[in-house]
């Protein structure tokens, strides 16, 4: 028993909760809610701590012994993953204190934003997979009201397709939870390993295991990504940025549990899936980034990018690219936020999307300039940043188990991300100033620190990746151990 | 209503009570057979929907001066705080209790902390009901 464990869920929902009563003293909500954020990554590095020293810890909610009660699981993978979603969310709250509108923060911006993480860090520490639906419902009813918030067309627009769009893989999600329990009779992940394994996963199963992966790829963006682009694009930009650092790592979380702890017995069918998913969300991706000339649509496309690289280290399944693909996940959190964040703010400052309209931005913020060629390099993978580590472990594992096709796609995606980019950093930043003197719009301080902060963050996790090896290489090898999650949930 | 539903409003007035009353005996029935917070909390947001159809939202808001969007944060922080209060005790999260007390009036009473959890789930039953109810209505 660990009490600890529930609080990054817990924690935000209370706060969120009171917010409520305080809507109009907006300061408050705005630093309460920052120092959730801020405990919890305390939080969370303490978990790690303690996941290292005394492997994975479970808490029984209510004493209920499982699998009869519902439980949290914490190993390092769902806690690193908890500690980057509060470092990202208080970055980007941070920015959302200059950038959101008055009538945003009064209308329970706050509240929904601890909602949100509540669901996103209730998703990652489950042992439950209904607990995992639950979860993964809370932070999307949060994510329809943030995307709606404010009530623009466009917002109204793509919220009706993205609530559709969410319904319906609820449903699918329930749907498959329903089979799997009638076939098994348990929810509790450890308890269905142990009964797959024993059965040796049938092929009824292994229909059942597709009807999750559909539901996670919709959610997580794999190839079923046709919702994503319109959605990430509406919302304000603290929200877009919330968004596309969080939203989709759900999804990949809850694939890379299922199919590394549940349904791992057939990999020559599921993960060979997942590689042909993974290899054609790089393809439409990297054509999507390179065709757009709207720079929202183009960083939209490269979240879709990263969702497939990250799935080639699932698909792979070697202890070098899961590693891989857990840091490139880290990393992918920070620098999605930080890429969305630069970009929203050129878009505020010149008051247009389109990149051939911007030009010599450089000369009026060289700051922003600068982090923009940092991210840009970072997301390509070029060292000393921390997209490099994770690039390098998955290309490894994908060497190593022979998958030459995925791993020319994910290089190649590389390259096109990186293409992507500079194509707008060449446009944006260089060239003629379009902005004189006068009508220069002074970028302010609040946009301009978080975008730092985040930028020293990936120049950090890149040359201190050494910190983290540890406690990712025990992510690593618990994910491609599940006897060790399963001793720890059933056998203590 | 702008029709003058005399019927509906004299039966309203008794109905309403029995309604009231039927959602309090299903909300303490729950503890041990069917019934319980969420059920209880629908009944009692009935009896109001009922209320706000037959007279005016406005008279109806100045007889009961609540926010409801209020009372569903209310009810769902009792839930949460219960949950905390386990926290405080050193048990883990959620844990529920019960004990028999003597009270003067009641005599031996079976008292359980679920019931506190449950009266925050009927709160934020009845609060996001009649939300939902009220901001519909405004469309109209």
């Amino acid at each position: 028993m660990n009490n600890i464990l529930v609080l990054p869920l817990a924690l935000p929902v209370l706060v969120g909760i009171l917010l409520i009563f305080f809507r109009s003293n907006i300061p408050l909500q705005r630093w309460v809610s920052f120092a959730v954020m801020v405990v919890n990554l305390g939080l969370s590095i303490y978990l790690l701590h303690e996941i290292h020293t005394e492997g994975i810890l479970r808490l029984d909610f209510g004493g209920w012994k499982p699998p009869f009660g519902i439980s949290f699981v914490a190993d390092s993978f769902s806690v690193l993953l908890v500690m980057t979603t509060s470092i990202v969310t208080a970055i980007c709250l941070l920015f959302a204190f200059s950038s959101m509108d008055r009538s945003h923060e009064k209308m329970f911006f706050y509240s929904f934003v601890n909602l949100l993480v509540a669901g996103v860090n209730g998703s990652f520490l489950t042992g439950d997979l209904f607990n995992l639906y639950v979860c993964f419902e809370v932070m999307l009813l949060a994510s329809y009201v943030l995307l709606a918030l404010g009530g623009r067309k466009v917002q109204l627009k793509e919220a009706i397709k993205y609530v559709v769009i969410n319904v319906v893989s609820s449903w699918l999600f329930i749907v498959g939870i329903a089979y799997l329990y009638g076939m098994v009779g348990t929810l509790n992940l450890a308890q269905l390993s142990q009964r797959i394994a024993e059965s040796g996963q049938p092929p009824l199963i292994t229909v059942i295991s597709i009807v999750f992966l559909t539901v996670f790829a919709l959610k997580a963006g794999l190839l079923l990504y046709f919702w994503l682009p319109g959605s990430y694009a509406a919302p304000p930009i603290a929200i877009a940025a919330l968004f596309g650092a969080l939203l989709t790592k759900v999804g990949i979380y809850a694939m890379f549990r299922m199919f590394t702890l549940v349904f791992y017995h057939q990999p020559v069918f599921t993960h060979t899936i997942i590689g042909v998913l993974a290899g054609l969300t790089l393809i439409g991706g990297s054509i999507g980034a390179v065709a757009y000339r709207d720079i929202r649509q183009i960083v939209v496309y490269n979240v879709i990018i990263s969702v497939g690289f990250i799935l080639i280290g699932l698909a792979v399944a070697t202890p070098e690219a899961m590693e891989g693909s857990i840091y490139y996940l880290i990393h992918d959190m920070i620098v999605k936020a930080l890429l969305f964040l630069l970009a929203g703010v050129m878009i505020t400052l010149t008051k247009t999307a389109r990149m051939d309209q911007i030009s010599g931005l450089i000369r009026n913020y060289p700051l922003l300039g600068w982090m923009f060629f940092i991210v840009m390099l970072s997301m390509a993978g070029i060292p000393p940043f921390s997209g490099f580590i994770g690039k390098v472990l998955v290309g490894q594992g994908a060497i190593e188990s022979g998958s030459y096709l995925l791993l020319a796609l994910a290089f190649g995606s590389s390259i096109l991300v990186l293409y992507s980019l500079l194509r707008v950093f060449l446009s944006c930043f260089w060239g003629e100033t379009i902005i004189d003197e006068e009508e220069m719009i002074t970028a302010k301080k609040g946009w301009l620190i978080p975008c730092a902060i985040l930028t020293i963050t990936t120049i950090g996790l890149g040359l201190g990746a050494e910190s983290i090896a540890t406690y990712v290489s025990e992510a690593a090898n618990t994910l491609l151990n599940p006897d060790k999650y399963i001793d720890a949930v059933l056998n203590d | 209503m702008k029709t003058n539903n005399v019927i509906l409003r004299t039966v309203i007035k008794i109905v309403v009570f029995i309604i009231l009353t039927l959602a309090v005996y299903l909300f303490f029935s729950g503890h041990d057979s069917p019934g319980g917070g969420f059920i209880g909390g629908l009944v009692l947001a009935s009896a109001f929907v009922l209320l706000f159809i037959v007279e005016d939202i406005a008279t109806i808001k100045k007889g009961i001066p609540v926010d409801f969007k209020r009372v569903a944060a209310l009810g769902a922080f009792i839930a949460v705080a219960t949950g905390f209060g386990a926290i405080i005790f050193g048990e883990p999260f959620l844990t529920q209790t019960f004990g028999h007390f003597n009270l003067p009036i009641f005599g031996e009473t079976h008292l359980t902390t679920v019931t506190i959890f449950e009266a925050g789930v009927a709160l934020t039953v009845v609060g996001v009901v009649v939300s939902i109810i009220l901001s519909i209505s405004r469309d109209v």
